[in-house]
């Protein structure tokens, strides 16, 4: 198993597909605090699944100045439709091609099965990586560990922290 | 190990002997069919284990998926403040296939609570704070879907989910010498 990046590491940047016609870079989110959820895979069969629990604890994340994205290896089409379905909103990235070359960078592919960890980020305004966390593959983490690591970052002082983020691609 | 961060007060619902050795914390959402498919197991349990067990029931609504669930956990608080908290969770449990605002009315009016005020409570969102409360308890207590269960403070993770209570619980009374 790789290791995942820890604290103190600076968190690669990226730019990957959130709609069919829509990019995002994690580069856009400098001075601002961004959590990154990487999950197995879209249509987890229970209704508490990760993703869905994290739409609705949207508002504590972002009083924190967080902004969150979720990313697998599903395809955009796929995440268009399972974000549609679950009502999320948030962006949902697709590390789709080549597969899963971000979640590698980040220390959190499964090789075997060839789908990201259930692994978590939380990236400071530097864009250093504050927290990182990696979960048991069947086990949804819940979101104390976040938000714990949220509220041990100093003092925010960006104006931007509550707001829907650039660009509301949910 | 996952731990409640939120203790159990007075302001809480529970059912069962103060006393009680065990203590079952259960965060659920009255719209969600895994927390009423474990309904008659967390009554099997009550049942078995009393008077060693008392169970406490918070809110954890999932309102994006289930538009009904953030108004059956206010009518359950509604009639909680009127003294009927677990008559109205019984009923809707029972109920779930049909919620809807008027059958919430209904269940209202059969238990001999004011319909006009559950309403009006309704309508100011009167008792949204304390669920919100309940659900924000959760979160930072690790509650990562419903239902999820506490034993004495401990999450409980069981790839059975809730069949696994009894077993569990057994094992910690044997542990306890009382």
């Amino acid at each position: 198993m790789t290791e995942l990046l820890a604290k103190g590491a600076q968190a690669p940047d990226f730019t990957l597909h959130v709609t069919p016609d829509q990019t995002l870079s994690l580069s856009e989110f400098a001075g601002r605090r961004v959590v990154l959820a990487f999950y197995p895979a879209d249509w987890s069969p229970v209704c508490g699944d990760q993703m869905s629990l994290y739409n609705h604890i949207l508002p504590e994340f972002r009083r924190y100045g967080a902004e969150l994205l979720g990313i697998s290896v599903d395809g955009v089409w796929c995440h268009q439709a399972f974000a549609r379905d679950r009502k999320l909103h948030f962006a949902l990235l697709s590390d789709f091609e080549p597969k899963g070359a971000v979640a590698r960078s980040y220390g959190a592919y499964r090789e075997a099965e060839g789908v990201t960890e259930r692994a978590l980020f939380v990236i400071d305004e530097k864009g250093v990586i504050a927290w990182s966390y990696r979960s048991p593959i069947a086990v949804n983490p819940g979101a104390d560990g976040i938000l714990d690591a949220l509220e041990g970052l100093p003092a925010t002082e960006n104006k931007n922290g509550d707001a829907q983020g650039s660009r509301n691609v949910a | 190990m996952v731990t409640l961060k939120v203790p159990v007060t007075s302001r809480d619902h529970i059912r069962g002997s103060q006393d009680a050795v065990v203590t079952l914390v259960e965060y659920g959402d009255y719209e969600c069919p895994y927390c009423g498919a474990a309904q008659p197991i967390v009554e099997r349990v009550q049942q078995r284990f009393s008077p060693d067990l008392r169970l406490v029931f918070r809110h954890f609504p999932l309102t994006e998926v289930h538009p009904h669930a953030g108004p059956a956990a206010e009518t359950a608080e509604f009639a909680g403040a009127n003294g009927k908290f677990w008559s109205m969770h019984d009923a809707l449990f029972a109920n779930q296939r049909r919620l809807s605002v008027p059958l919430m009315m209904a269940l209202a009016s059969s238990l001999n609570l004011s319909t006009v005020a559950l309403r009006d409570a309704l309508a100011t969102g009167r008792y949204a704070e304390k669920v919100q409360a309940d659900f924000i308890g959760g979160v930072r207590s690790g509650v990562n879907g419903t239902p999820t269960f506490f034993i004495n403070g401990a999450r409980f993770d069981s790839p059975n989910g809730a069949f696994g209570l009894e077993e569990a619980i057994d094992r910690l009374l044997l542990a306890t010498t009382r």
